[in-house]
């Protein structure tokens, strides 16, 4: 059932919330005050290799009708994509990197290889989302408008079709994030302003058509007779950037463990529950340094939430310092292997397709993971050196 | 449309949602247009304290810029861009193909000349720290204190310290030119090793007859202060005059020129306000919508924006989404969660920063 009262919920008193809320702080002031040369390097480093990845990927496939080449190019271009949209477009859309004061690596002039103008994105992303985290009626990224992701949401015949929905949302997840802003559920309830909206299918129109132009026209142009080769690598590189940044992004509020609110929860809420509230609605998974970087470091939900805008390469260290925060305070934190958080988004999403036969609590799910130290260190995963990625 | 912005045009097709300039930077990082950039080619002590930074500038830089305009450097230092205005003392290229698009791809060299100031991080940074072959970020020159082509016939300079800067632009400009008109130059510094330019000023002033060359040394002369200039410069009144030097020493000149009802006569380089970073409030302009207001050190710059009737873009109000940045373009304001401070030429979090002195937001 939604929380309507973080503090109830956790069993911490007034002054336990607010001496949590105050740690948070100091981690937050650490990190602030050692943002330096090392973390400019690590930015630069990831954007030049993206770079590099593209420019090969597509000079490769100007030879597509090779079947190598097809699939040496297609690998890279997708993994450009994910990099580009994942640990770089993300993080630097979210003001992650504006400490370093580089016009073109801030969140006010950054434009991202996605159909989703990046202006709507922050909108319906870092404000939307990352400020009413999981609180239902207010934050649009629980089930995204078309899913039944928790029992709290009514069933409604027409979540019959949720596996399929789920599904498509995977395939064309890139389309789905360029019409989020929009809002469906306001669309739906007549409550859309005709003017912003107006405005806004021009932006995402106009966005569109620079990038189709070029993913599906001017490269497989370019490739002269290879056009349907390169056309089909191009599609497919979308396509798997689709699936992996859908499957990323849906281990993060979904999976068991991670809370939704009661709209009433943000009645003066102050800023060591709203801490708590991101603690609590978020899920972590574990992995390789490889797999965090391509994951656009969201393996690190929890912290991502706590502090949306500071530099994703030190999420690691923090999650260390959260973790024992958890301990301290006995308060639950989430972490899986990303295959069983996956796992259990899926089976939530098709088991809500039909209705459920209470309101509350959940249907018999487990209950959420409390962390112990072992455990979290079971889960923490091998640190690849950062050179294996850059 | 010249032929060079098709090209870049077409390319931009192939390379959205980035400019073909974040992929060829990549070869050269002055091959880049987005952001001006400048390349670190010498650095050259002038005295024990200052130095003159030679910069090949890259792609984009407007080579037409007048004597006496000064640039904004941006200098990167623990991973951070760090900015600052100094004068140019290089000439501007005035042949008739530095102009149009094409003139931007290539441009000539730029010098600044910087003295190492005491507590000043930067200048110090720039006068020892540098190393050639840094790469640093330009903005394009800028600024009021300049010389008319062709320049007035009789011309008072008065200078002090490294204001000298604007002023050797000034004076290589009208040797280049062969426009030296009747010009008296004034200048303090503490010893003669200490004047920046003093040789080449000395070859000058023998070369041109018309130049009149006063050097005060401070620690042996005394300070020359407003009252000493009007003794050895006596016809001050019917000279244009250029005065660029300590805070003092135009406040000075100010206050004589106005007495004199000549106003019209004096320019003012003011180059080295100080930064009022400990203040607590101050008076914020909005420089687009033209609004302006008093607020206290508490306010935040949203509230104060909103107070004065600019629809302020916002979100969360509470420092996490970014959404609210607004460009600074003068003075420091101070982020209220942990005091740091933020310079010209930063983006701001409107909803979490308040003014520390006056400051302008593009907005």
């Amino acid at each position: 059932m939604a929380i309507a009262d973080v503090a109830a919920f956790t069993h911490l008193s007034d002054q336990e919330v607010e001496a949590f809320g105050a740690e948070l702080d100091a981690i937050r002031r650490d990190i602030e005050d050692a943002r330096g040369d090392t973390d400019a390097a690590y930015i630069r480093r990831m954007i030049a290799l993206q770079r590099r990845l593209m420019v090969a990927g597509r000079v490769t496939l100007f030879a597509s009708s090779f079947p190598p080449a097809w699939v040496a190019g297609t690998a890279m271009l997708s993994a450009g994509k994910i990099l580009e949209n994942m640990e770089i477009g993300h993080n630097v859309m979210h003001g992650q990197w504006d400490w370093m004061n580089d016009p073109e690596i801030h969140s006010g002039t950054w434009e991202w290889d996605n159909t989703c103008p990046a202006e709507q994105w922050k909108h319906s992303h870092n404000f939307v989302h990352h400020t009413f985290t999981n609180v239902l009626g207010r934050d649009n990224d629980v089930g995204y408008g078309i899913l039944r992701v928790t029992s709290d949401q009514k069933w409604h015949p027409i979540n019959l079709g949720q596996p399929v929905y789920n599904a498509l949302l995977a395939l064309f997840f890139e389309w789905g994030v360029a019409l989020h802003d929009l809002d469906i559920e306001a669309i739906r309830k007549r409550e859309k302003d005709p003017v912003e909206m107006k405005r806004q299918l021009k932006g995402i129109w106009r966005k569109i058509r620079r990038q189709v132009t070029k993913d599906y026209i001017v490269f497989p142009a370019l490739s002269g007779p290879n056009f349907v080769t390169t056309l089909t690598a191009n599609v497919t590189s979308n396509l798997v950037r689709n699936l992996w940044s859908y499957m990323i992004i849906f281990c993060g509020h979904f999976p068991d463990g991670a809370e939704k609110f009661d709209e009433s929860e943000l009645e003066d809420e102050t800023k060591a529950e709203w801490y708590l509230r991101q603690l609590l609605g978020s899920a972590n998974f574990s992995g390789s340094r490889f797999l965090q970087v391509m994951a656009g470091s969201l393996g690190y939900q929890i912290e991502h939430h706590l502090f949306p805008d500071l530099p994703s390469n030190r999420y690691p260290e923090i999650a260390e310092r959260v973790q024992a925060l958890c301990t301290k305070f006995k308060v639950p934190y989430t972490v899986g292997p990303l295959y069983r958080q996956y796992g259990q988004t899926l089976r939530t999403i098709l088991r809500l397709s039909l209705p459920t036969r209470t309101e509350a609590p959940e249907p018999d799910l487990p209950r959420p993971k409390r962390a112990r130290p072992e455990q979290l260190r079971a889960h923490a995963g091998t640190v690849a050196p950062q050179a294996a990625v850059a | 449309m010249s032929r060079v912005d098709t090209v870049r045009k077409l390319a931009a097709r192939m390379t959205t949602p980035l400019l073909p300039d974040d992929y060829l930077n990549m070869l050269n990082p002055l091959w880049s247009a987005r952001e001006l950039r400048g390349k670190i080619i010498q650095v050259i002590p002038e005295t024990d304290d200052a130095a003159t930074l030679v910069i090949q500038p890259g792609w984009g830089w407007a080579p037409t810029y007048q004597a006496g305009q000064y640039v904004g450097i941006g200098v990167e230092v623990g991973g951070k861009f760090h900015w600052r205005s100094y004068s140019i003392s290089s000439t501007p290229t005035d042949s008739p193909t530095a102009s149009g698009a094409r003139a931007r791809y290539r441009a000539g060299k730029l010098t600044i000349t910087v003295k190492a100031m005491p507590e000043g991080f930067l200048s110090e940074h720039l006068v020892r720290g540098l190393e050639p072959g840094t790469i640093v970020r330009l903005a394009l020159p800028q600024g009021e204190f300049v010389l008319p082509d062709p320049p007035p016939a009789k011309i008072l300079f008065w200078t002090g310290g490294s204001g000298i800067t604007p002023v050797m632009s000034m004076l290589r400009t009208m040797d280049r030119r062969g426009t030296m008109t009747d010009v008296v130059h004034v200048h303090s510094a503490p010893t003669a090793d200490a004047a920046i330019f003093r040789q080449e000023r000395l070859a000058l002033a023998e070369r041109h007859p018309s130049l009149t060359l006063i050097e005060n040394f401070d620690d042996q002369h005394g300070l020359l202060d407003v009252r000493r200039l009007t003794e050895v410069c006596p016809d001050w009144r019917s000279r244009q005059a250029w005065v660029c030097g300590p805070a003092p020493m135009m406040a000075a000149a100010e206050e004589e020129w106005g007495r004199a009802r000549l106003g019209k006569q004096l320019h003012l380089e003011r180059f080295s306000v100080a930064l009022t970073a400990s203040a607590e409030g101050g008076h914020v302009t909005f420089s687009v919508s033209g609004k302006e207001a008093d607020v206290d050190g508490a306010t935040t710059l949203l509230e104060a924006g909103e107070a004065a009737g600019i629809q302020m873009p916002f979100g969360c109000r509470m420092g996490i989404c970014h959404t609210c940045i607004v460009p600074l373009k003068k003075g420091v304001v101070k982020d209220l969660r942990n005091g740091a401070e933020y310079t010209e030429n930063a983006g701001v979090q409107t909803c979490i920063t308040a003014a520390a002195g006056d400051c302008s937001l593009a907005i």
